[in-house]
């Protein structure tokens, strides 16, 4: 199964062309989304203006070269780590979230563009990456749901209460759960059994809802956090710092220094 | 004056939930970062703004002066023991400060009151409070403020 295209399986019976206008179509859905949020919650605007008014408070002017360094640290470490979730289990359960999500999505294109014929002979390193990517995604996504919500965690809610947060995370999961489930189907070559048409569907609505929800759910929070996180440490770097005292220049262990104690879910 | 949160900074972890004394700060359901529910009831201790790891808390002026573009902002590092705050005023003019964190850990530093002396009668006149000044860490003699300095119906 690991090592099974499932696209190429499906294309037997759903023209490859079909394939590759879904997922065309789901790309405009998420840039339609994005731009929609753009306009109406006006956060792009505020972000600018914030920025803009940060510049005026800057007590030194960056180079080109420090800007860039800045910006490389912040992508090895805000965004590639994100290392503003701390060194908790929530900052392992998010990358393993991303970076299952990054590898699902990478395969899904390259399987349904470039070997979603029936007669395409596919390399194994991409389904292996396509059924690694979803096993991650449905673990990160899973840890994170059932366990480390902070809405349930500080605010006492129960599990199964579902919020419209949840949209974003339980759409990626359930495309990555259904997506896997029919996988495994499929190779069991059933003859035409219901199963696996099943989960084709429930995989094709999670996906439906996943980039066509971007408006209403946390999708978009992929695109606006690496920007706000290169902000923040450009503002940081040029003494503006959001108004914020410098770090403190003070000996180690001025006062007690205690830690706080850590939130469960952190 | 009530608290609020940049969304940007926000990351959800809740440490402001766990410690608003108010019980105020909440989570958001359409975005699951924190927000202040029920800003006419923040009383400004600033211990959201404190537990904050990200700077993501902030505290808006009274309408009549904010929009003039002061600030009151801090940051507080565990590692160094240290909370520094820096203070914008209205005309530009900034001042910051560095103090030390004097919270203490859960269950120490508990003076046992019960088992210590008992005052005695001059003890409970003078000006010190109980186990001055060897509570200061000092031996030195503290100062006091005289009697006769302070205006007969003014304040006594």
């Amino acid at each position: 199964m690991l090592s099974t295209n499932p696209f190429s399986i499906l294309a037997e019976t759903v023209s490859p062309i079909f394939l590759q206008w879904f997922v065309i179509v789901m790309v405009i859905l998420v840039a339609v989304g994005t731009l929609l949020d753009i306009i109406y919650k006006k956060n792009v605007k505020y972000f600018f203006e914030n920025a803009k008014k940060a510049k005026l408070s800057a007590t030194k002017t960056l180079s080109t070269g420090e800007k860039i360094s800045v910006i490389s640290k912040t992508i090895v470490s805000d965004i590639a780590t994100t290392s503003e979730l701390g060194a908790g289990k929530r900052r392992v359960a998010h990358l393993l979230g991303m970076y299952g999500t990054i590898l699902f999505w990478i395969g899904s294109v390259i399987m349904i563009f470039c070997y979603s014929t029936p007669s395409s002979d596919t390399p194994n390193v991409w389904p292996i990456i396509w059924h690694a990517g979803a096993i991650m995604t449905v673990l990160g996504g899973s840890w994170f749901w059932f366990f480390l919500r902070v809405d349930v965690y500080s605010e006492a809610q129960p599990w199964y209460r579902i919020i419209k947060a949840d949209l974003f995370v339980l759409a990626l999961l359930a495309s990555a759960l259904f997506g896997l489930i029919w996988s495994f189907l499929q190779s069991l070559n059933l003859n035409n059994r219901w199963d696996d048409k099943l989960f084709l569907i429930l995989f094709i609505i999670s996906n439906i809802v996943l980039f066509g929800g971007v408006y209403w759910s946390k999708f978009a929070h992929m695109l606006y956090k690496p920007g706000a996180a290169i902000q923040k440490n450009l503002a940081e770097a040029d003494g503006s710092r959001d108004n914020l005292p410098p770090p403190a220049d003070a000996p180690k262990q001025y006062g007690l220094g205690i830690d706080r104690e850590k939130a469960k879910h952190y | 004056m009530s608290t609020f949160v940049y969304m940007t900074r926000c990351d959800g972890c809740g440490h402001c939930v766990d410690i608003c004394p108010s019980d105020i700060m909440h989570i958001d359901e359409t975005i699951r970062r924190a927000k202040n529910i029920e800003p006419n009831f923040c009383w400004e201790c600033y211990a959201c703004v404190k537990a904050c790891p990200n700077h993501a808390i902030d505290v808006r002026g009274y309408a009549d002066f904010a929009p003039m573009g002061h600030s009151v902002r801090v940051r507080r590092e565990e590692e160094k023991g240290t909370i520094s705050w820096k203070i914008k005023f209205r005309n530009g003019k900034e001042k910051n400060f560095v103090s030390p964190i004097t919270t203490k850990p859960w269950g120490k530093f508990i003076p046992k009151l019960a088992e210590g002396e008992k005052p005695n009668q001059e003890e409970i006149n003078s000006q010190r409070l109980y186990l001055e000044p060897e509570g200061l860490n000092t031996k030195k003699e503290l100062p006091t403020v005289p009697k006769e300095s302070f205006k007969k119906g003014v304040y006594y």
